[in-house]
């Protein structure tokens, strides 16, 4: 079966219904595992105890980036192939986007005031960062002012397509600009700089956070199929 | 050829004339200029640092002022209808369409910047930077602020949601110009100006498409 035998309204429907209830079980589990495991690791020596907010910061930050690209991906099929599930999908996930950067930036912040001594520092990846919740934000109120369906759902396309082109250039430009954020220490080679001990809780979260993300968007997008069902019931009745 | 030329020609005229918003864009620029010593005080070691920046970003502003009325007022006219069933293709039309904003704002723009530096009291090379970051940059802001403009064109409060879609896209342009700017009074060497540069040429070569496609869906019925 493809996938996009999925992109029947119909079908998706009683496919996404049998997964969710997994996913989102999964995503309960593993964040639960994650949060025990992250609170049972010995304090950093430098850090101290804090170094615990970045279980709740790094995947947050993680799973935002990972939502533009799964909305740009879904906008070009929405843009290419005109299936209105691909747009359905990519508006359902802007929110979620936004919501998962403010939360990095949030817990970021948190972490920033003990470790850099200040609540914002306007460093490389904080401000992209920022720029990201901009670029989340316009996204979704182009995509409410335009009262057309298919209209709205084009212009966003246009719009997260030449964010996707512009984000690695936005990044390149503020690491350019300054740099006081810490750089990559668990994709990079010769393996990660941070101990395993650390390493397993972080990974269980970000497992737990993409989980939870992919739940929040299923029924985000089963609950856009249902409303616009109900509005064409609604019109056909009145007409 | 012709046509495009017609189209040019026509909207720089446009912009020009009484109510076409260039003059108001300099008048913008330069009023918003001169509040920021009102703002951060009248030292002039502290004003020249910070000159490229401001400069940088009361010049985005200043562009951004006009551009909502782009597409729009063509969009409320009927014209653009014309416009799109003219033989020129839609592609060449944004082409058009942004480098009449640039030659009616962009341009004007840097070179009352220029002017405005005095007021700053920046030094000979950071001006001549200034000038010509300007003169490399402004066409990025056109055509990005194109992209906006045309997917905003059919909604009323377009000129509130463009420039939260466009500001987030040209922070790699005021980097790279004001950070020319600053280098230059530093008297160091930086790669700034060839980084703006290629910004702008990519945004130039690929926004025409994004314009087209975003006029072509607002048009669609």
């Amino acid at each position: 079966m493809s996938i996009f035998e999925l992109a029947n309204p119909k079908r998706f429907m009683q496919v996404s219904a049998v997964f969710l209830p997994w996913i989102a079980a999964a995503a309960a589990v593993t964040l639960a595992a994650g949060l025990v495991l992250g609170f049972a690791v010995p304090p950093d020596y430098q850090q101290g105890t804090t170094v615990r907010i970045m279980f709740l910061h790094v995947p947050a930050a993680w799973t935002a980036m990972m939502a533009y690209g799964l909305m740009a991906v879904a906008s070009a099929i929405g843009l290419i192939n005109r299936h209105p599930l691909a747009d359905v999908a990519a508006k359902a996930a802007a929110p979620l986007g936004a919501v998962f950067t403010a939360l990095g930036l949030v817990t970021g912040s948190l972490w920033g005031k003990p470790m850099w001594g200040a609540w914002w520092v306007w460093d490389g990846r904080l401000t992209s960062f920022l720029l990201l919740l901009f670029l989340y934000l316009g996204y979704i109120a182009l995509g409410g002012a335009i009262e057309d369906e298919n209209r709205s759902a084009r212009a966003c396309a246009i719009l997260a397509i030449v964010g996707a082109v512009n984000l690695p250039i936005i990044e390149f430009s503020v690491d350019w600009w300054t740099t006081l954020h810490q750089g990559e220490s668990i994709l990079r080679k010769g393996g990660p700089l941070i101990a395993p001990v650390f390493l397993w809780p972080l990974f269980l979260m970000a497992l737990g956070y993409t989980l939870l993300f992919f739940a929040l968007w299923l029924v985000r997008i089963r609950t856009e199929i249902v409303n616009r069902r109900a509005r064409t019931l609604t019109m056909a009745r009145a007409t | 050829m012709t046509s495009f030329l017609a189209l040019l020609f026509r909207d720089i005229r446009l912009a020009v004339r009484a109510g076409g918003g260039a003059a108001l864009a300099l008048a913008f620029f330069a009023a918003v200029v001169t509040l920021v010593p009102l703002g951060v005080g009248a030292d002039l070691r502290l004003l020249s640092r910070i000159a490229g920046g401001v400069l940088w970003v009361a010049a985005v502003l200043a562009a951004l002022l006009s551009l909502d009325r782009l597409f729009q007022a063509d969009y409320e006219d009927g014209s653009l209808d014309l416009i799109v069933l003219s033989p020129l293709q839609l592609e060449a039309t944004a082409v058009a369409k942004i480098g009449a904003h640039w030659l009616a704002t962009g341009l004007p723009l840097t070179a009352l910047s220029a002017l405005l530096a005095v007021l700053f009291d920046l030094s000979q090379a950071g001006t001549g930077a200034l000038v010509l970051s300007l003169l490399i940059g402004t066409p990025a802001v056109s055509a990005i602020g194109a992209i906006g403009a045309a997917l905003t064109l059919s909604i009323r409060r377009g000129g509130l949601i463009l420039p939260l879609i466009v500001l987030p896209l040209l922070a790699p342009a005021v980097i790279f110009g004001s950070g020319a700017v600053l280098a230059a009074q530093d008297g160091l060497a930086s790669g700034a100006l060839y980084l703006l540069t290629a910004f702008s040429l990519l945004c130039v070569l690929l926004s025409p498409f994004a314009v087209a496609a975003s006029v072509r869906l607002n048009l669609a019925t």
